[in-house]
């Protein structure tokens, strides 16, 4: 019976090797699942925004107020709000922009939409500056107008290598003064705004762009026919306010 | 024939339901385990896309740019919001099985592990096509899939051609 064992162990070790396997790539994802918005967050609080700004430290239990006043668009007494929290380079941020236009275009007065910084200079070289550029726009009251610019020209600076220069053109165009904005750019003032709105969204447990909340609910959006969901989540909101 | 060969030959009729059905050749299992190996590579790298897929748009900005453009487009995902991902992950687990099964002598898992490696290279051709010339942007490790399936295709190709020789040394 001896040559017996070796033969049935070698007809189950197969069976044994994939078992393992699969256990092994289980664990595996979950480990990685777990780890990604962690490390998703310590990459972008390890990256100081300018020598100047303060980091923090740790994540803040109660939800930071985010930079103030907001941008915002629309009617402050809107019974629906998105809050935004994007990056100008971010290229889904980019493909976002048009729709939500689209559907602040529809809503019209029933709708106000926030926007906070969120930029993720690890991987988007020029989204601080992006973010600046808009800032310091907003300070001469230009910041939905840059905020336009960029993210529908994101594909002609996303990788330049002097995307500052470009910002610069279009300030130009938007017929700021010059002088002004080139102070503007890296100010305290400008620099601690987008430090606030990157707080906030630090203290949401905000990973990553673009990221929406409506009516103070982070929205989960489905990866195929968002846009859709994203209409019929604010009707709902909508419908509920009336009530 | 000797006594003992047929007494050999009765074992292996008898135990032909369960048992494996042959010895490799050098040839064969040096393919399979090769096979196997590069399964675990894709395995590990559908799984990584999964997890990316799955974790959401958080994810598409902040973990690699090449990606973004195509895992968030909706060729991405199957009707029903599977990442397609993880189809490719249970896709190189199947291989990594059959391929393992077939290096240890389970013969019926050759004709499965073809069929299935020939599905997946055409999916291959597919998402390539897709990314040249619909999305004209490359997702590197779209990229290492596709790497991994044509290796894949070519492993089992070559020892196709090779199993003539082994046929004869065996038979």
């Amino acid at each position: 019976m001896n040559p017996k064992k070796p033969q049935s162990f070698k007809r189950y070790l197969p069976i044994v090797i994939i078992i393992a396997v699969f256990a092994v790539a289980i664990i595996a994802f979950l480990i990685m699942m777990r780890s990604f918005s962690d490390d998703a967050r310590k990459a972008r609080l390890d990256q100081p925004l300018t020598s100047s700004a303060a980091r923090p430290d740790s994540r803040p239990r109660t939800p930071q107020p985010g930079a103030q006043p907001p941008h915002e668009r629309g009617d402050a007494s809107a019974a629906a709000t998105i809050e935004e929290f994007g990056d100008f380079q971010c290229p889904p941020c980019g493909s976002f922009h048009p729709e939500l236009k689209k559907i602040e275009a529809d809503y019209g007065s029933r709708l106000r939409v926030v926007f906070r910084h969120l930029p993720l200079p690890q991987i988007h070289k020029n989204a601080v500056a992006a973010a600046q550029a808009a800032e310091a726009a907003g300070r001469q009251g230009r910041f939905w107008q840059m905020h336009d610019m960029l993210y529908e020209n994101q594909s002609a600076w996303e990788k330049a290598t002097d995307a500052s220069s470009m910002f610069t053109s279009y300030a130009r165009s938007l017929n700021l003064d010059m002088q002004r904005f080139a102070g503007d750019l890296n100010s305290t003032d400008v620099n601690n705004r987008i430090r606030a709105d990157m707080m906030r969204a630090d203290s949401l447990g905000v990973t990553g762009t673009p990221t929406l909340f409506l009516n103070g609910r982070e929205m989960t959006l489905p990866s195929s026919n968002a846009i859709q969901y994203l209409r019929g989540q604010i009707d709902a909101a909508l419908a509920e306010k009336k009530q | 024939m000797s006594t003992i060969d047929r007494a050999t030959d009765a074992g292996a009729v008898k135990n032909r339901e369960t048992a494996p059905e042959r010895v490799e050749s050098k040839g064969s299992l040096t393919a399979f385990v090769i096979a196997a190996a590069l399964s675990l590579v894709g395995l590990a790298d559908a799984l990584y896309l999964t997890v990316q897929h799955v974790a959401g748009r958080s994810v598409r900005c902040t973990v690699i740019t090449g990606c973004d453009e195509v895992l968030a487009s909706p060729y991405a995902v199957l009707p029903g919001g599977v990442p397609l991902a993880a189809l490719g992950a249970l896709a190189y687990f199947a291989v990594f099985s059959l391929a393992t099964l077939a290096a240890f002598g389970y013969g019926w898992a050759r004709a499965p592990l073809a069929v299935l490696v020939a599905l997946m290279l055409a999916t291959t051709l597919g998402l390539l096509y897709l990314q040249a010339f619909i999305l004209e942007k490359f997702c590197e490790f779209c990229l290492l899939s596709a790497a991994v399936t044509l290796s894949l295709a070519v492993v089992l190709i070559a020892k196709r051609r090779l199993r003539g020789d082994d046929g004869g040394a065996h038979g």
